[in-house]
């Protein structure tokens, strides 16, 4: 059995390239009873995931080739001695039974024993038959509930050439420590590179570093035909199902409507989440040059260029844009209450659309942009920015509390405030980022639980089951059944703490929730099987432990709704007799237009700017003409004029 | 007791309008006295404001005065109209009225009039201000065709109505001069037009060089609102950095930004996805402009608008969405107007179905109709309340041998509706006689709000003494049926065809003259005047520039970060510039094109350098290089 384990162990860990048994067309999700029969449950569970790690290794190969051999394999053998030192641990805790808990998943809860073995979910229920040498954890009547998934973390993202403080090690590491057992990361390509080549970096290096799973999302950059391939193979051979889209940052990862409309439409076809940075960048570029010019270069400029409305009206565009091309939506980063309307409404229309609120929106509000302390002030700074609305956490937590926001994730972007200070004489430099992987689940059980607002199995669907379901990791992750990943968290409800940055995991220097009373956390944290936390013993990780989750293509969660609509919806046009009266002669074709740069922004398709053509002006001096009533139109003047055409503006 | 109930007027009233005329900063504007004004004093110089107003057409508009007046003069120069009830938007009463010289010279009861005087009999009617129609197209051709109402029927057709001032939408082509665009109308509707009339000018392209010509129209020419296009990608579209631009440059005039509210780009992709549908009759119009891409834009708008603080009106509100966002962004305080046209108040989008391809085809305009038959009623219940302010007729008719261009392929049907016959009828028939509105207000949505908004009031838009002769006696009890056959208008299908409405004009006097009565029209061509309209309408601006005052932003005052500071080794990778905007761009503006620009990268091999801490962008680093700036990208 330990053997058996092992070698399961040994192929997983190795990085995950490709996954051969993913397809593209939507799974049939079997769902695992609550109470399965303790024979059976164990044979053959692990077989899905013995053909993940198959595939997986499969396409390794290839690609090691075309690597520098050398720097490969010495992190090989590194690996290996990380993975030896870890066997020998995982043996003692291998095999876990947590006693006298009760289990709540986001449907119900009851009182219930969990038996782990092989880092899966083996048996729930009562009176469990298991082996002798079992460590057995007392929980006394502690929420035993599934590990939090943060979909929405930056361990990696550069800015301005500098790299998060927080990396794959030690934001995985506070994430644990909160009570969320797998993140989500943004994979953040620069215009012009390459997604795979992005993608692959980051993995590589969440492979050596994170000691959760993990899995990717991939944002896109730019827009252009060349895109699409790569697309393609993420969706299908890498295990990637959400990709990014920024409808800010002008000039740089910004996209036009049709870029978007078309974006929604190629993933779509594939059957992946387009997730939606939404900001009209356009008006925060006139914004933030605006306040700049009124002299205002501290923080406060920040919220002061990134309004509200402006997030709000990005939210209402991408969720029409949505609609028009019937594709789900996902909204990263709710910050203010009219954006979160704005969802609500247009769910209770009927689009497909998901809201995700981030630790920051939940706990704490804008008003600290204009504090005294820069460094203070600074460490606040992200876009959407906070709302200085002092109501909004509440807004957002009702609104997260009766399913109208579906996930919380934490947009952990962790820099330090010598690297906030690149900013110091204009905010539009300041890199934007704030903490909260660990404090996420604590955050919400505090102020939407212990308030009375929201009930422990919504607190379960909001951290982490809806997460699993919309990104298709469930009932892998997000749940407690026979058969699920071993992802457990013993949540204390009256455990009471206070956030500080002396007793946390990241390496910010500054807290933004430094000094705020949390109630509720966990006190144990499994992970993998593996007990990686216990209150009192600390956290006790090993690097690189974490394993890529590949996710497959059309979550039945988000997609169901598409696909049925999709069939209903087919256009038709009305079968009339041909049109037999007299046609208008319309003397020139369609109209002459000076070149104008069309909106699209794909580099190929750049035109210059339109030169005013001075030869294709109506004015005229004659006056009145006798053939005045003849409609005329400016570029039909002389289509040919004699001596041939002749058009200075454009000989330079 | 009429006589002594006013307010005293002296020379106060007149001073105060023109001192006006000349600034361009606005004034607080005095109240004309009181409803009921005395006859002595009404008679000399009420008609001053009119002459000096004139003035920038004088050449013009005052021989067609000399020259029409005389024609007929002699039967319509005075007239007094008697026993009417006297419909303003803030109140109704029973009253005669006297006009003369084209001026209300006199309300009031047994007024003093001189003999010879025409009377004309309104007993059992309503005497109302002549509506005002502020969004109409009579010249703007499309795909080279002229629409089949030009000002001289279109005006005609208006008087016909009850409608006695059109303004309607000067469109220069993209990239031409907007002044010759305007000399251009104005010239045509001098000759052509029948009723008073003004322009709006529609901005086709935007770039920096315009801000000269809009100063001009706004300061010399008469011109206070600009339309922008958020649609017609390729050709008319603005991009939302554009529209902040020029709503910046709008508010700074004091004029009134207008939109027409669609998202091109959306639309854009759908026509393409239609035709490759095989989608290509009439119905694929209203398919591909579907009502969320109406009601983003009015969103974005709106926004937009807020940001710049600058008035917004949206023309063509033709959904009950796109309606309802106006009204909650009303709650929320924002300066914005809404006008539903009369076809969409009158009919809905279903006949963008008909088997009948050139009665569908009819129908087609931007934004179209829409398919959902609750709209007229919502919109007619959103005027009465308020939330939306302004009727108006979208008019721009194209004949079915001109639509027919687009037989084949629905992208080439020229748009456009009519309407600028019916409209007052059909707000009569739909919220008057069925309870939602009053008789006031509906006054106010068919006249006066319009003149307040585009600052014409209280010249027009309101019964009052001095106001402008353009009064309507309007029947409520008359039933008619819109047909084709029998309307003014030169284009041979009428999309309200059949309809029943009760509620018609009897009489329509146009600058103190009788041009409806007894059934027949008798109109002029030419004798339309331009009326220009100054800017900075208190009815808009005044909250404007209050906001304006408070909305300083203010930065914290703090000491100087000392701590310390990342070494920021290579900067942002010079991107390839990506025109991130919806529009074309703004010529002389902007990147020019993509080109990787090698020499302001921020690599460098050098490692750390003492001038680390300071922040710096890729494009300061070298400001003068050595031996002389070069850049081998820019060359060609």
């Amino acid at each position: 059995m330990s053997d058996c384990r092992r070698q399961w162990n040994r192929e997983n860990e190795l990085p995950v390239y490709l996954a051969g048994t993913i397809t593209t067309g939507p799974n049939q999700r079997k769902s695992y009873g609550m109470f399965s029969s303790v024979d059976g449950a164990c044979d053959s569970k692990t077989v899905d995931c013995d053909n993940f790690s198959a595939g997986r290794r499969g396409t390794r190969t290839p690609r090691s080739d075309s690597r520098d051999r050398g720097r490969e394999t010495e992190v090989e053998r590194k690996r290996e001695r990380g993975r030896e030192k870890e066997r020998e641990r995982e043996t003692e805790s291998e095999r876990l039974l947590i006693k006298g808990g009760r289990v709540v998943n986001d449907d119900l809860s009851q009182y219930a024993d969990v038996y782990v073995e092989d880092g899966l979910i083996k048996q729930v229920g009562d009176n469990l038959e298991v082996p002798d040498d079992v460590r057995v954890l007392e929980v006394n009547g502690c929420l035993v509930i599934p590990g939090g998934i943060d979909v929405n973390t930056c361990l990696m993202k550069p800015h301005l050439g500098c790299s998060p403080v927080d990396d794959f090690y030690l934001g995985s590491r506070a994430a644990l420590a909160g009570g969320t057992t797998m993140i989500i990361d943004h994979v953040t390509p620069q215009p012009g590179d390459s997604l795979l080549e992005a993608f692959e970096l980051w993995q590589e290096s969440a492979d050596r570093k994170c000691c959760c799973d993990y899995s990717l999302h991939v944002d896109l950059p730019h827009w252009h035909p060349g895109v699409k391939d790569e697309l393609e193979v993420l969706v299908q051979e890498k295990g990637i199902n959400s990709f990014q889209v920024y409808m800010s940052y002008k000039d740089s990862f910004q996209m036009t409507d049709s870029q978007l409309y078309e974006v929604f439409s190629f993933l779509k076809e594939l059957g992946a989440v387009v997730m939606l940075h939404a900001e009209n960048g356009d008006l925060i570029a006139q914004e933030q040059r605006k306040v700049l010019s009124l002299g205002i270069t501290g923080p406060e400029g920040h919220p002061l260029s990134h309004p509200e409305e402006l997030e709000a009206e990005a939210v209402f565009r991408a969720i029409t844009i949505g609609n028009r091309v019937n594709c789900p939506v996902y909204i990263t980063k709710v910050m203010s209450k009219t954006a979160a309307d704005t969802i609500t409404q247009a769910r209770r229309r009927g689009s497909v659309v998901f809201g995700e609120p981030i630790t920051a929106s939940l706990a704490t509000d804008g008003s600290h942009y204009w504090s005294k302390n820069w460094a203070k002030a600074a460490a606040y700074v992200t876009s959407p920015p906070l709302s200085p609305d002092p109501t909004t956490p509440e807004h957002l937590h009702d609104l997260l509390a009766c399913g109208d926001l579906q996930v919380v994730g934490s947009a952990h972007c962790a820099y330090s405030t010598s690297q906030k200070a690149i900013g110091k004489d204009d905010f539009t430099l300041i890199p934007e980022g704030t903490n909260g992987i660990e404090e996420r689940m604590g955050f919400v059980w505090d102020k939407a639980v212990a308030t009375g607002k929201m009930d422990a199995n919504q607190f379960v669907a909001v951290t982490s089951t809806n997460t699993a379901k919309i990104f298709n990791l469930y009932p892998r992750k997000g749940r407690i059944a026979v058969g699920s990943d071993a992802d457990i968290v013993i949540w204390d409800p009256d455990r009471t703490k206070t956030i500080t940055s002396k007793l946390q995991q990241s390496a910010l220097e500054y807290n933004i929730f430094e000094g705020m009373v949390c109630r509720g956390g966990p006190v144990v944290v499994v992970t993998q099987g593996r007990v990686v936390y216990e209150e009192g013993e600390g956290l006790r990780v090993q690097q690189g432990s974490g394993r890529f989750i590949p996710r497959q293509a059309f979550p039945d969660y988000a997609y169901q709704r598409i696909t049925t609509r999709s069939k209903v919806k087919g256009k038709q046009g009305v079968s009339r007799g041909m049109y037999d009266g007299p046609v208008y002669d319309v003397l020139a074709t369609p109209k002459y237009i000076t070149p104008s740069p069309s909106a699209k922004t794909s580099p190929t398709s750049q035109q210059p700017p339109p030169i005013r053509n001075l030869h294709q002006s109506n004015f005229s001096l004659s006056g009145a003409q006798f053939d005045d009533n003849i409609p005329r139109r400016s570029g039909q003047r002389i289509v040919a004029p004699p001596g041939g055409r002749s058009n200075i503006t454009n000989l330079g | 007791m009429a006589e002594r109930k006013l307010l005293p007027r002296d020379s106060d009233d007149e001073g105060s309008l023109l001192s006006r005329l000349g600034t361009d900063s606005p004034k607080p504007r005095v109240k004309f006295g009181g409803m009921f004004c005395n006859v002595e004093g009404a008679y000399e110089n009420k008609t001053l404001n009119f002459e000096s107003s004139t003035s920038p057409t004088d050449g013009s508009t005052s021989p067609t005065d000399s020259s029409t007046s005389p024609t007929d003069g002699s039967t319509t120069d005075r007239l007094i109209i008697k026993g009417g009830k006297i419909v303003n938007d803030d109140q109704s009463f029973y009253a005669d009225i006297y006009v003369e010289d084209g001026t209300i010279k006199q309300i009031g009861e047994n007024l003093l009039v001189p003999g010879g005087v025409k009377t004309v009999d309104a007993y059992g009617h309503i005497v109302i201000p002549g509506g005002i129609d502020v969004n109409t197209s009579l010249q703007t051709s499309q795909l080279g065709m002229s629409p089949s109402d030009d000002f001289y029927h279109g005006t005609k057709a208006a008087l016909a109505g009850g409608t006695t001032m059109i303004i309607d939408h000067v469109v220069p082509e993209p990239g031409a001069s907007l002044l010759g665009a305007y000399d251009q109308w104005k010239d045509i509707a001098d000759r052509g037009s029948c009723c008073d009339y003004s322009l709006h000018m529609d901005i086709t392209r935007w770039h920096d060089g315009l801000f000269e010509e809009m100063e001009s129209l706004v300061k010399n020419k008469g011109v206070n609102s600009f339309l922008i296009f958020m649609a017609y990608k390729d050709k008319f579209q603005s991009s939302d950095s554009q529209m902040y631009e020029m709503f910046g440059i709008i508010r700074d005039l004091g004029a009134i930004a207008q939109v027409h509210a669609e998202n091109g780009d959306i639309i854009d992709e759908e026509q393409k996805r239609l035709l490759e549908l095989g989608i290509t009759g009439p119905e694929g119009h209203v398919l591909c402009h579907p009502e969320e891409v109406e009601t983003e834009a009015v969103y974005r708008a709106i926004t937009i608008a807020k940001q710049a603080n600058c008035p917004l009106y949206i023309t063509k509100v033709m959904s009950k969405s796109a309606a309802d966002v106006i009204a909650k962004a009303r709650k929320k305080g924002m300066v914005v107007y809404g006008e539903p046209i009369t076809a969409s108040l009158g009919t809905d989008g279903s006949h963008y179905w008909s088997k009948n391809w050139a009665k569908a085809a009819a129908f087609v305009m931007s934004p179209p109709l829409s398919p959902d038959p609750s709209t007229p009623d919502y919109l007619n219940s959103l005027l009465s309340c308020g939330d939306l302010q302004v009727t108006a007729s979208g008019h721009s008719t194209f004949s079915t041998a001109q639509k027919a261009v687009g037989k084949d392929n629905f992208t080439l049907i020229p748009e456009g509706t009519n309407g600028i016959e019916e409209r007052l009828a059909i707000v009569w028939e739909k919220a008057v006689a069925t309870g939602k509105m009053d008789e006031n207000e509906f006054v106010a949505v068919t006249s006066t709000n319009a003149a307040k908004l585009f600052n014409l009031y209280p010249r027009k838009g309101r019964i009052a003494v001095g106001s402008d002769a353009d009064i309507v006696i309007w029947n409520p009890k008359e039933t008619k049926t819109i047909s084709a056959a029998t309307h003014a208008l030169t284009v041979e299908i009428n999309i309200f065809e059949g309809m029943e409405v009760r509620g018609a004009p009897v009489v329509v006097i146009s600058q103190g003259k009788i041009v409806l009565e007894g059934g027949k029209l008798n109109v002029t061509e030419g004798s339309g005047r331009f009326v220009p309209r100054k800017a900075y309408p208190d009815f808009i601006y005044k909250r404007i520039k209050a906001r304006s005052k408070m909305a300083d932003a203010r930065g914290v005052p703090r000491g100087n970060y000392d701590g310390p500071v990342h070494d920021v080794i290579s900067m942002t990778k010079s991107v390839p510039a990506t025109p991130s905007s919806r529009g074309p761009q703004c010529p002389g503006k902007g990147p020019l094109g993509p080109t990787r620009n090698l020499h302001q990268s921020g690599f460098t091999l050098s490692g750390t350098q003492i001038d680390d801490h300071i922040p710096r962008r890729s494009a300061q680093r070298i400001v003068a290089p050595p031996g002389g700036r070069s850049n081998i990208t820019s060359l060609s």
